[in-house]
This record gives C-alpha cells, structure tokens and sequence, in this order.
C-alpha cells in the first residue's frame, strides 16, 4: 500500500522476481527513470574538494557600511586621520622649507595670512586647531589607556566625551586668539 | 411553609441566572484580539547555489503581535510561515551557545538576547557577522576563527602535576578569572573589530586574545611565558588600537579591550 503510493510498487515487484545478479540494477535503473535525478556517489575525500570550490566563491560580509556610528571607533578613525592629516602638513611643510627656503620663511607667511580677508583667516584656523586639539586630547585618553587607567567601557566612553568636550573649547580658544 | 421557601429559592436562583447570562452575552460577546502590529525585517541574503549572483537584502514583513519577544523569534517565525530557504545558525535560543550571532541593526550580538524594537516605522536590517565570508544568508564561516583560538592553546599547561588531588588556587587567584572564562566564542566581538576587519589572516581578535590572557592569568597554569612569548610580535596582539567596538558589542557584557590592555602591560614589563 505504502510503497504503491509512493510509486516504487512495480519496482520492488520486478526486483523481487529478478535473478539476483541482476536486481541491483534493475532497482537502481527503475528509480532513476521514475524520480528523474542522478544521484551521484562520491568517496569522502571529494567533498573537500567541493567545500574548496565553494570557499572561491564566498562573498565577503559587509562591515563598516552597515555597523552602527558609534563614539568608540569613530573616535579611533579621526584620531589616526588627523593624525595622519598633521604628520602630511609638518612634513610637507618642512620638504616645502628644504626646497624652497627663501619663499617659506616666517615672515613671508606672516605676510601672506595678513593679506587674507576674516573669513578666510577664521576657516583656516579651525581647519588646523579642530584635527589639532582633537588628536590632543585623543592622544591623552590613549596614554591613560596604555597605563592600565580608564579600561571599563564607561571609562573608555566618559573620555571620549570629555575629549569632544575639550576640543571644542579649546578649538574656539585657538580660533580667537 | 416548606413548600414556599422551595418555590422563593427556585425564582431567585432563576432571576439570578437569567441576568448574569445577559451581561454575559454583553461582556463574551468577542474574544480580545491584538491587532495587527507588521513591521518590515531586512535580511541578507545570498545562495552558494547561485554564486554569481551578488547579495541582496530581502524584505518580510510580519505581524508583531504572533510573534515572540526576540529577533530569533522573528527570524524563526519566517523560516516557518513564509519563507523555508532563509538560513541561519541557532541552537539554545538563551544566550549560552553564541549560534546565532549576527549584525542586527548595525550592531553584532546574539539574536535570542535582541529584543525587536516594536516600533513599526523603522525596518530592522540584519546582516551576518561583518567581514567574513559567508557560507550561506546569515552562516558565517568561522574556521579561521576557530583555528585562531586553538592556536593559543586554550587549555591547562602544567608540568608539576600536584601529589594528590587537583591544582588548589586562592581565591584571589580565582577571581582574576572572573569577567574571562563566561566567554561564549560567538565572534561578535572579534567581527566587530576594525582591526581584525583589515588583519584577520595574522591579527588574533580581541575573542582569542582574552581566551590567551585567560590562561596567562591562571595561576594554575605555568606556560605563562611561552604564552606570551607567542604573541610578542607584531601582528599577533599589536593590532589591537584600544578601540573598543569589542566591549561595546559583547552580548555577555565581557570587556576584551580590557584582557588584551592587560596583556601589553604584562608584556610592556617582561
């Protein structure tokens, strides 16, 4: 009753009355005709096989599109650009000074920053006092890390206000003076 | 006498009966039924059967209110009702195994320990664990970070076995281990590292690195040089920047930042 539903009935009947050489294959041949899908049989050793074809084509998840702003490492990613951003100014500068020592003396620069309208001195101050006291004070709150102070995840978070807190007054400060 | 209390009662019982079925008929009238809460769930998706094609977000939209509390819930709920081919690891759905960790509106953590947010205008996307390749929708494949931590040697190095008994530790001593051994290797941490993002061919993640100071600061155990030595490079443990992500996102309220901080003093000092 059960194998007939299934359609296997006439299979196993004509098994049954097969020689018995013969029967595997009869069963094996009959089953393949009626479900319509080789199955094939590997030794184990194959599948690594298999797994390392599929590794190739594994995509890479997505990270840092879709992970959440968050204090900690966006903390961490401004401090080593501004970083980077004021070790390419000192350096330029002082390659710039090495080349060209008579144009980039301190007195052609302080003419040249008094020649420029307000707005243009109060932009350029914030551009280079904002990276400047932020990598400041960032640079303070991993010194704390480094000696053991400040580990807990309140710490860590209570710094990185209290950084954004300092370089905002003391970017103003250096803006005004 | 007899007769006329019996005809009383039975009137009063009758009256009795008659208005509670009213206000019964008034009260039962429809059972409480919760409305109808949808909120819209973005899932990754991607099919090692179909390789070229590239991953996508797929949206479900089901209805809060017959569904459980957690995200595990939810994602169960569409493996069953709407949609069998949705993969995803789980296992305890209590936050003990680390099965099914994975990015839930930009935050790695556990899905059994993330409640849904219920307001309905906000979608919520989930995103296997960042930065590793995936074996299918929400399953990442983790043996590089599995063979990361065996590399540390995550087990009691001893060669003065004690005379009888087993190794006796203060209490002190225990307690360093406190904060530590409750790690459950769900990877969250380490797959929210930058750092491991860009190094995790050499760079251990913060998962391993707290498993490797476990062992260092176990009294009972006396390969704590050798231990240190293995990652007296600089790769190995240096990557770390101290950024933190690591404790921010430990669904066990861990801090790795802390152990790996640890580590470089205990090595600053050798």
């Amino acid at each position: 009753m059960m194998s007939a539903r299934i359609g296997l009935g006439s299979v196993t009947r004509r098994v049954a009355f097969a020689p018995v050489i013969g029967r595997n294959q009869i069963a094996l041949r009959t089953l393949i005709l009626k479900r319509g899908v080789q199955i094939q049989s590997l030794p184990p050793s194959a599948s690594e096989e298999i797994l390392n074809a599929q590794r190739l084509k594994r995509p890479s998840s997505p990270h840092f599109t879709i992970y959440q702003p968050q204090l900690t490492w966006l903390s961490s990613i401004a401090n080593r650009a501004t970083g980077g951003a004021l070790s390419a100014l000192l350096y330029g500068f002082s390659l710039a000074y090495l080349v060209a020592p008579d144009t980039f003396t301190s007195v052609n620069i302080v003419e040249f920053v008094a020649g420029l309208p307000d707005y243009l001195k109060y932009t350029g101050k914030l551009i280079l006092a904002a990276p400047f006291t932020f990598h400041f004070w960032n640079g303070l709150r991993h010194l704390s890390w480094d000696m053991g102070k400040l580990l807990s995840l309140k710490g860590a978070y209570r710094a990185g206000y209290a950084v954004l807190g300092a370089t905002a007054i003391s970017t103003v400060a250096l803006v005004l003076m | 006498m007899h007769v006329l209390a019996k005809t009383a009662r039975a009137s009063a019982l009758r009256s009795c009966i008659r208005s509670f079925a009213s206000s019964a008929a008034r009260c039962q009238a429809t059972p409480l039924e919760k409305p109808v809460l949808n909120k819209e769930f973005k899932i990754y998706r991607w099919n090692p059967d179909e390789p070229a094609k590239k991953p996508t977000l797929q949206s479900y939209i089901i209805d809060l209110n017959q569904t459980g509390p957690m995200i595990l819930d939810a994602l169960i709920k569409i493996k069953n009702e709407v949609d069998p081919t949705l993969t995803f690891r789980r296992s305890c759905r209590e936050g003990i195994c680390g099965s099914c960790a994975m990015n839930i509106d930009g935050q790695n953590t556990l899905a059994c320990l993330c409640r849904i947010d219920r307001n309905p205008s906000k979608n919520s996307k989930i995103y296997p664990l960042p930065h590793m390749y995936i074996v299918k929708d929400l399953v990442p494949d983790l043996t590089l970070f599995y063979k990361q931590y065996k590399s540390i040697k995550p087990y009691l190095q001893n060669d003065n076995l004690p005379e009888q008994g087993e190794f006796l530790q203060t209490q002190e001593d225990r307690k360093k281990l406190d904060g530590l051994y409750e790690c459950i290797l769900c990877a969250c941490c380490s797959t929210s590292c930058p750092s491991y993002w860009w190094n995790q061919d050499e760079y251990l993640g913060p998962a391993t690195l707290m498993q490797a100071y476990r062992w260092i600061a176990d009294s009972r155990d006396s390969y704590g040089s050798q231990r240190k030595e293995q990652l007296q490079n600089e790769m190995s443990m240096y990557r770390c920047h101290t950024i933190f992500n690591c404790a921010r996102t430990c669904p066990k309220g861990l801090n790795p930042a802390e152990a790996i901080a640890k580590i470089k003093l205990e090595l600053a000092a050798d």
